[in-house]
C-alpha cells in the first residue's frame, strides 16, 4: 500500500512540468514516433530493411548495445571516486549515476531484442524456460550479468528515494553493500560485453587481450561525460550542489582515461603495423580504407580528430577548469566514443570478411530510425526518473505534500 | 528426466500462458503450439511425430504438394567427412546451385551455402585475394584455382559453443544441424565461424511452389523463415539414407568426395591416408571433417 502511493505520487511528478519540459517530451515523442515507424518496417520485412548481410552480419545495432553497456559501467563507477575524495553529495551522485545505469541498461537490452531475428523466441536464451547455454556462451552470460545489474541498480534507487519519499532513515546496512556490490559488476558488465568479441578467433580484429581494457577505458570517457552535463544542469535548475572542484576532480579523472586509453591503442596499432601481418588488413580498412573501400575512414578520423581535441582540452589545466571549453570537450568525447562503438570497433571486425571478401556497410535509415527510437525511448524514461528523483531530494516532495493535497481537496 | 520435463513445461506454461495469449490472440492454437514449442533435442519421440505431422499438413496447404519430413536420427558408427579435390574442381559452380535446389535455400533474397572462391596460381590459399564474383565466358580461367567453402563440419565447432540457446549442435554423426524453430536468429554464430558457413534469412525466403524439394528432414532442407540462420547439412536428408550429398552427385569432374571416416574401406579414408591432404585455417584448432586434397 505504501508503496503503490509512492508509485502513484512519482507519476503525479511527471506530467507536471514547465512549457520546456513539455516541448522536450513532444520531441522526444515525435522522435519515437519516426523511429517507430522505421522500426516497424523491420519487424515486417524482417531485417533485410537493415544494410546488415552474411559478410557483415553484426553492425550499428550491437555498436550502440557495447556504447551503452561502457554508459552504465561508468555511470556507477563514479562512485568511487565520489567516495574516495569525499564529495558532499555522494548519495546524489549515486542515485543519478544508478538512474542513469538502470536507462542505459534497459536501452541496451532494447538493442539486443531489435537486433535479433525473432524477438518473440527472446525466451528460449532464458533458464528454466529456455535451454540458456550457460556457461558456454559469453551472449548468456552477458545476459545475465546486465539483468543482475539492473536489478540491483533498480532497487537502491527505489529504496533510497522511498526512504526520502516517507522521510524515513534508509537503512545503510541494505544499501551500503549493495552499492559496494554495484560497482564490480559495473566492470563485469563492460569486461564480459568485450568477451563477447574478444573470445572469437575468428575475428582477428577483437581477438587481442588489450580489448577489454580499453572498452573500460572509453567508458569512463563517456559515461562520466553524461553525467557532467547533467550535474550542471540539475546545479541551475536545483538545489543540488556540486562544486566546481568536483567537476574538474572529474574532468581529470577523464584526462587519466583518455590517456590510458590513447596508450592501449598506440600498444595496440604498433604491434600490428610494425609486425605487418595478414591481421593488419582490418586496421587498413578502418583507418586508410582498402582499395576504392574507403566509405568508413570518415567515421574512424572524425572519432580520432574529436577525441584527440577533446583530449587537449581536458588536458590543459585552464580549459579544463573553463566550463565552456569543458563542455565542448565533453560533447566531443561523447561523440568520439559513440562513432568508435558503434561503427569502428564492429565493423573492421567483419570487414573483409572471413573469407577474405570486402562487403561495404554503413547503416541504413531504418538502423538509423530504429537507434533514434530507443534513444528517445530511453532519454524519455531518464527525463521521467530523473524528474522525480529532484522532486524527492529537492523539491521535499514527500508523503505529506501527497497528504496535504488531499486536505485541500476537501475543504475546497 | 520425466520431472525434469514435467517442471518446465509447468513454469513455461505458466509463464507464457499470458504474454503468449496477448501476442497471438487472433492466431490458431496451431501457432500458439509452434510458439511454445521447446528445442528438438529436449522433445519425446511422440511429440517429434506429433510435431512433424503438422508440419507435412502445414506445407501442404502452404505450398498444394505432399511432403514426407524425416527426423531420422544418426545411424550408429557413422562420422561423415568430406574430401574435395583442389586440382580437379574447375570452380563450374555446379555445386552451388544444385545444392540451392535440393535443400530449398531462398532465391530472392539469395543464399548459397556453397561459396566458390577464384584464388590465383602464384598466391596459393589466400583469402585476401580472392575472388567471389568471378564471371568469365568459360572457367576455368589460366593462372586460377578454385576453392570451394561450405561449412566444414569442425570437431571442435565455434558456433555451437557461441550459441545462447543451443539452438545448434553436433549430431552424433558429426553433422552440425539448427533448430530452425528455435534459433532467436542473434547471429552470434555467423560472427564466430571462420568459414561464413552460416548464412541469415534477412528477409521472407522464397522458392518457386514448382522448384520446392518434397522429402525433407527436419534438420535439413524443410522451409525457413526470415530471421533465422541455415547452413550446409552435408544433405542429412540423403545422407542418412545412405546417399551422396547433391553436391557430390552434380560434380561434373568428380572432386568431390564424402563418406563414412569410421570405415576404413571407404574411399574417403582412402583419400586421407594416401594423398595430400590439408584443411582450412588449422591455427584455430576448429578441427574441421570437410578435407582438401591434391588428387593428381
Amino acid at each position: 500500500m505504501n508503496f503503490i502511493r509512492f508509485a502513484l505520487g512519482s507519476i503525479k511528478i511527471v506530467f507536471k512540468g514547465s512549457r520546456v519540459y513539455y516541448a522536450w517530451l513532444i520531441f522526444l515523442f515525435l522522435l519515437i514516433v519516426w523511429g517507430g515507424f522505421g522500426y516497424a518496417g523491420q519487424l515486417s520485412h524482417g531485417l533485410i530493411k537493415t544494410h546488415m548481410r552474411d559478410s557483415v552480419s553484426w553492425a550499428f545495432y550491437i555498436g550502440n548495445f557495447t556504447f551503452l553497456v561502457g554508459v552504465a559501467a561508468a555511470a556507477v563507477m563514479l562512485v568511487i571516486p565520489a567516495y574516495v575524495y569525499n564529495w558532499k553529495p555522494i548519495k546524489e551522485i549515486v542515485i543519478f549515476g544508478e538512474l542513469l545505469a538502470v536507462c542505459a541498461v534497459i536501452m541496451c537490452i532494447s538493442f539486443i531484442v531489435v537486433d535479433i531475428g525473432n524477438p518473440l523466441k527472446f525466451w528460449h536464451m532464458l533458464p528454466i524456460v529456455g535451454t540458456m547455454n550457460f556457461p558456454s556462451s559469453m551472449l548468456s552470460w552477458d545476459f545475465f550479468v546486465l539483468l543482475i545489474y539492473l536489478l540491483i541498480n533498480l532497487f537502491v534507487v527505489t529504496y533510497l528515494l522511498y526512504c526520502i519519499f516517507y522521510k524515513k532513515e534508509y537503512n545503510k546496512s541494505i544499501v551500503l553493500p549493495i552499492v559496494l556490490f554495484s560497482i564490480p559488476m559495473a566492470v563485469a558488465i563492460h569486461t564480459v560485453t568485450a568477451f563477447l568479441y574478444n573470445a572469437l578467433p575468428a575475428r582477428v580484429f577483437w581477438n587481442s587481450a588489450l580489448l577489454a581494457p580499453r572498452f573500460l577505458a572509453s567508458a569512463f570517457c563517456s559515461g562520466p561525460a553524461i553525467l557532467l552535463i547533467l550535474f550542471q544542469i540539475l546545479r541551475k535548475t536545483t538545489k543540488f550542489e556540486i562544486k566546481d572542484e568536483a567537476i574538474w576532480r572529474i574532468a581529470e579523472l577523464m584526462v587519466y582515461a583518455m590517456f590510458i586509453y590513447l596508450f592501449f591503442t598506440l600498444a595496440e596499432l604498433f604491434k600490428e603495423f610494425y609486425s605487418g601481418t595478414e591481421h593488419i588488413l582490418y586496421w587498413k580498412y578502418l583507418l586508410f580504407g582498402l582499395g576504392e573501400n574507403k566509405e568508413i575512414v570518415v567515421y574512424s578520423w572524425s572519432s580520432i580528430i574529436m577525441g584527440v581535441i577533446a583530449f587537449f582540452i581536458f588536458l590543459i589545466p585552464r580549459t579544463r577548469k573553463n566550463l565552456f571549453t569543458l563542455n565542448i570537450g565533453i560533447v566531443l568525447i561523447y561523440f568520439s566514443v559513440y562513432i568508435e562503438k558503434g561503427i569502428a570497433l564492429i565493423i573492421p571486425g567483419f570487414t573483409p570478411d572471413v573469407l577474405g571478401q570486402i562487403y561495404v556497410y554503413t547503416p541504413s535509415m531504418t538502423e538509423i530510425r530504429t537507434a533514434a527510437m530507443i534513444f528517445s525511448l530511453g532519454f524519455l524514461l531518464f527525463t521521467f526518473l530523473s524528474k522525480i528523483a529532484i522532486a524527492i531530494i529537492f523539491d521535499n516532495y514527500n508523503i505529506d505534500s501527497l497528504k496535504q493535497k488531499v486536505k485541500i481537496k476537501k475543504i475546497a | 528426466m520425466e520431472k525434469e520435463n514435467s517442471r518446465r513445461s509447468f513454469i513455461k506454461n505458466m509463464s507464457l500462458a499470458t504474454f503468449s495469449a496477448l501476442a497471438l490472440s487472433g492466431c490458431d492454437t496451431k501457432a500458439l503450439d509452434e510458439f511454445l514449442q521447446e528445442n528438438f533435442k529436449e522433445l519425446s519421440k511422440k511429440e517429434k511425430d506429433r510435431i512433424i505431422k503438422n508440419l507435412e499438413a502445414k506445407y501442404k496447404k502452404q505450398y498444394g504438394k505432399d511432403f514426407h519430413v524425416s527426423a531420422k536420427p544418426a545411424i550408429d558408427r557413422t562420422l561423415f567427412g568430406y574430401a574435395l579435390d583442389l586440382s580437379r574442381c574447375i570452380g563450374c559452380r555446379k555445386c552451388v546451385y544444385a545444392c540451392v535446389d535440393e535443400n530449398n535455400q531462398s532465391r530472392d533474397p539469395q543464399i548459397h551455402w556453397i561459396q566458390v572462391l577464384q584464388m590465383e596460381n602464384e598466391k596459393g590459399i589466400d583469402f585476401a585475394h580472392s575472388n567471389i564474383h568471378y564471371n568469365p565466358e568459360e572457367v576455368p580461367e589460366d593462372g586460377h584455382f578454385y576453392l570451394p567453402v561450405a561449412c566444414q563440419q569442425c570437431r571442435n565447432p565455434q558456433c555451437t559453443t557461441v550459441c545462447p540457446t543451443k539452438a545448434t549442435w553436433t549430431e552424433p554423426d558429426g553433422i552440425v544441424v539448427v533448430d530452425y524453430n528455435w534459433c532467436i536468429g542473434c547471429r552470434y554464430c555467423m560472427a564466430a565461424c571462420p568459414y561464413g558457413a552460416r548464412h541469415f534469412n534477412w528477409g521472407e525466403p522464397t522458392v518457386p511452389t514448382e522448384e520446392m524439394k518434397t522429402e525433407l528432414h527436419y534438420l535439413g532442407n524443410r522451409p525457413r523463415k526470415k530471421g533465422v540462420v541455415e547452413k550446409c547439412t552435408f544433405c542429412i536428408q540423403r545422407a542418412r539414407e545412405g546417399k551422396y550429398p547433391s553436391c557430390v552427385e552434380v560434380c561434373p569432374v568428380g572432386a568431390r568426395k564424402f563418406g563414412n571416416l569410421l570405415d576404413p574401406e571407404s574411399e574417403i579414408r582412402y583419400i586421407l591416408e594416401n594423398k595430400r591432404v590439408l584443411i582450412l585455417k588449422e591455427e584455430l584448432n576448429t578441427q574441421p571433417k570437410f578435407y582438401y586434397f591434391f588428387g593428381i
